[in-house]
């Protein structure tokens, strides 16, 4: 499984219905830490495969109804969505291993 | 048991990477621990002054460090440390999710990180109108009123951009003169947008859901006066954060490791380069090269204390 790219237009379904929890990265292109968090993301996803957990990324610059909804005005932002509702929420670079022992909690 | 390597990096910047690619080279078993890949340099929009490359983003410069230590065998987790130790002839070093490595010998790269305020709010309000980052969150202001921390070049080119995209920006700065280039100095005073406080510093941020203002303190008078803003950027440079290594080797008054010619530390077997380093000037191609110092005198390190036959260096025989 690779990064779900999230969009206006299917965070519905992939987020807010997900049966499972789902970690967003919300990110842009301008933005240096966001993209050295790209390899990281794509690194987690591959390493969570397995695991009942979903990894997306949302491009704020060409969804800005979400940034706005979602009161993004630090990027990278990460966001746990559980049953549709945020449950954990940080800012700026993170590490691999930090975000996987973030997301172990809410499935082991 | 932690995971055996010859030698651990620690830091995945320009300075890091390229002890990579030097240690690979040399066959050692190397590790490089790391938050990220590129650290300062890889945040940059663009890098102008790196030899070879005319003008190239800095994460895809960073990158290509990357590939080429992975190349010669480097291998990378992705972590950050929280303690090293040295326990008989080895090193181990501690990671906050609770992983440990061990090796013989340590090269210390990690680098600069932004420095904080130091303010009640600063903490609570991250994200939601503190920000550390003009480039990366400047656009989230669009036609909004944000203040800019800090007197030196970043401060004032955040205060410049961020000229283009607000509606207003307060500039404020502890001393009464910037500590920046001239002509962005220039540039600064005579922009309408830019409104200047100065011998002012920040004692408190405010707001409730999102930064709504800040207090002032004029350091003359102590006088307070309230600043009623969406945005902050803090641009009052970096700083080492040393808490990991500062029992195990020398530091100055900066927090910044002291080496010697061959980027050696006051303890054995632990090497330092880059920006975390006393080296003056902080610049890629600069820590690259104390990169590569640090993982031959490393190498050598290594070498003497196996016991392996003396090895042909790059510059000659030892």
């Amino acid at each position: 499984m690779s990064e779900i790219k999230l969009t206006s237009a299917n965070f519905e379904e992939e987020v807010l219905k997900s049966n499972q929890p789902i970690l967003v990265d919300f990110w842009a292109e301008w933005c240096g830490p966001c993209k050295m968090m790209g390899p990281i993301l794509e690194q987690l996803a591959k390493e969570m495969e397995n695991k009942p957990v979903k990894i997306g990324k949302c491009n704020i610059d060409e969804n800005q109804d979400l940034a706005q909804k979602y009161d993004i005005m630090s990027i990278p932002a990460f966001k746990i969505f559980i049953n549709g509702q945020v449950i954990e929420e940080w800012v700026g670079a993170q590490t691999l291993e930090g975000l996987k022992a973030k997301l172990e909690k809410f499935y082991n | 048991m932690a995971e055996q390597y010859d030698l651990i990096i620690i830091g995945g910047g320009p300075a890091g990477l390229t002890a990579g690619i030097y240690a690979g080279r040399r066959d050692l078993k190397t590790l490089i621990i790391t938050k990220n890949i590129g650290g300062q340099a890889g945040s940059a929009s663009w890098v102008e002054n790196y030899p070879g490359f005319e003008k190239v983003n800095g994460f895809e410069l960073m990158q290509k460090f990357q590939k080429q230590a992975e190349n010669f065998g480097a291998q990378f987790k992705y972590e950050e440390i929280s303690k090293v130790e040295k326990i008989n002839k080895h090193f181990l070093v501690k990671t906050v999710t609770g992983n440990e490595y061990q090796s013989l010998a340590l090269i210390l790269a990690f680098g600069k990180t932004p420095s904080n305020l130091e303010v009640p709010g600063e903490k609570e309000f991250t994200g939601k109108g503190v920000a550390y980052c003009a480039t990366c969150d400047g656009p989230l202001f669009k036609n909004k009123i944000v203040a800019v921390i800090g007197g030196g070049n970043s401060a004032l080119e955040s205060a410049d951009y961020m000229s283009q995209i607000a509606q207003k920006v307060f500039l404020i700065h502890r001393r009464n003169e910037f500590r920046g280039e001239e002509l962005l100095v220039e540039r600064v005073k005579s922009n309408p947008k830019i409104e200047l406080k100065l011998e002012k510093v920040v004692t408190e941020i405010k707001g409730d859901k999102f930064v709504k203002e800040i207090i002032i303190e004029d350091v003359n008078t102590k006088a307070k006066d309230s600043v009623k803003l969406d945005g902050i950027f803090i641009e009052i440079g970096y700083s080492v954060d040393a808490s990991a290594i500062n029992d195990l080797v020398n530091i100055n008054e900066k927090n910044e490791i002291t080496i010697d010619e061959q980027c050696q530390t006051s303890l054995p077997g632990v090497l330092a380069a880059g920006d975390v380093t006393n080296i003056k000037f902080k610049q890629i191609v600069i820590s690259a090269a104390e990169g590569a110092k640090a993982a031959l005198t490393a190498y050598k390190y290594i070498q003497d204390i196996k016991g392996t036959k003396e090895a042909i260096f790059d510059w000659g025989k030892k």
